[in-house]
């Protein structure tokens, strides 16, 4: 079954300076995030594998349309992110069944590569509610200047029997990165965490 | 934007396309955005009595915002049917700084659109970083049409600093979803006074 969407907001950020000085080129990052129906809402159910085709399928579209955002080709693609929130009448294991097993691969398809696990994070909550998608490099894991964190709200959104599915993606790193470690010029990508 | 008053440090734009709102789905789903610019308040921290040095140089910044939210929501200006306006003001500035944007924000929409017969509304506060705006919609031609009264929150978790500005425009395909509370139609304008 596919996922009864009833919204689609994309965000998009550019950073041109940082306490005065200039981001050049700035740091520009982007999140896409469905609005669809929880088919499992105020019951227990214990098979969550419509949940886990759901992700799958926003994967796909939710990468795409991020990408489309921030206009560049899919391998420009340096750090993603993922993250749900489930509205108050379903568990926070909706969340998981819609971002773990399968949501990963289609967006590891259309950006090509993607060695990196893809950092997430899962809330419940009402209306409006913040979600901080964190970011991470897709390639190696430890890449310092990359660990970062995108803030998306939608005001209407999710109610109760509604999750809200994002995936987040950029074309940079924080804005001007100091603080050392391992540097994406130094990245191995054999292991996804180097 | 090569004006010496203006600093931009942020653009962000935020698109939304609702498919259905708990009725029938939509033939052509409708699109929302907003576009914001977070740039220096020149006047942050003082009282400046001659702010209108900063009004003709946001000019050009309203114009590039309104081209980069059409953009973002891929759609040409014909496709606009609502629109509106919006500032926060970091808390070093006044309240008087955001009315700045009611020129510039108005004409560069008008401008990239071809000419919109209808006032733009605006809202503006002092606010914090991540403060949220309401920023209100009308039709582009008619301010009465009941279906295309709606707004768009806009808000971003680290704007606007003490001495920033935060810009909005925002513009719309469409009136509310599934809207049937009656009043004026978008079929019905005359077009003639911006009112009906």
């Amino acid at each position: 079954m596919s996922a009864k969407i009833r919204k689609i907001a994309t965000f998009l950020e550019e950073t041109r300076s940082e306490m005065g000085r200039p981001v050049d080129p700035p740091t520009r990052r982007a999140a896409a995030v469905a609005v669809v129906e929880n088919p499992f809402a105020g019951k227990y159910v214990e098979d969550l594998s419509e949940l886990m085709a759901i992700g799958e399928e926003l994967g796909e579209l939710l990468t795409q349309r991020a990408v489309a955002a921030l206009g560049i080709s899919p391998a420009k693609v340096e750090s993603y992110g993922k993250a749900a929130a489930v509205g108050e009448n379903g568990e926070i294991e909706h969340a998981a069944a819609i971002l773990h097993p399968k949501l990963g691969a289609p967006v590891r398809k259309f950006i090509g590569k993607g060695a990196a696990l893809i950092p997430s994070s899962k809330k419940r909550g009402g209306l409006g509610v913040a979600l901080d998608i964190p970011l991470g490099h897709k390639d190696a894991a430890f890449v310092r200047s990359h660990f970062d964190g995108m803030e998306v709200r939608i005001s209407d959104a999710p109610r109760s029997n509604e999750i809200m599915v994002a995936v987040a993606v950029t074309d940079s790193g924080r804005p001007i990165p100091r603080v050392g470690g391992l540097t994406k010029d130094q990245i191995k990508g054999e292991d996804g965490l180097r | 934007m090569a004006s010496a008053m203006i600093e931009i440090r942020e653009i962000f734009t935020q698109v939304e396309e609702t498919f259905h709102e708990l009725g029938p789905p939509l033939q052509v789903p409708r699109k929302r955005g907003a576009v914001c610019a977070v740039l220096t308040n020149p006047f942050a921290g003082r009282y400046e009595p001659n702010i209108m040095p900063m009004m003709e140089s946001l000019n050009p910044v309203g114009i590039d915002m309104t081209r980069r939210l059409l953009a973002a929501m891929r759609v040409s200006p014909e496709q606009i049917e609502g629109y509106g306006k919006g500032a926060i003001i970091g808390a070093e500035g006044e309240i008087e700084h955001g009315a700045l944007w009611h020129v510039p924000g108005g004409y560069a929409m008008r401008e990239v659109l071809g000419g919109a017969k209808a006032i733009v509304p605006s809202t503006k506060k002092v606010g914090a970083p991540g403060t949220a705006l309401d920023v209100p919609l009308t039709h582009i031609n008619a301010s009465y049409v009941r279906s295309h009264f709606d707004s768009i929150e806009i808000g971003i978790a680290d704007a606007p600093r003490a001495d920033e500005l935060l810009l909005a425009l925002v513009m719309t395909t469409g009136g509310r979803i599934h809207a049937r509370a009656g009043g004026l139609k978008a079929s019905e304008i005359k077009g003639e006074d911006g009112l009906r």
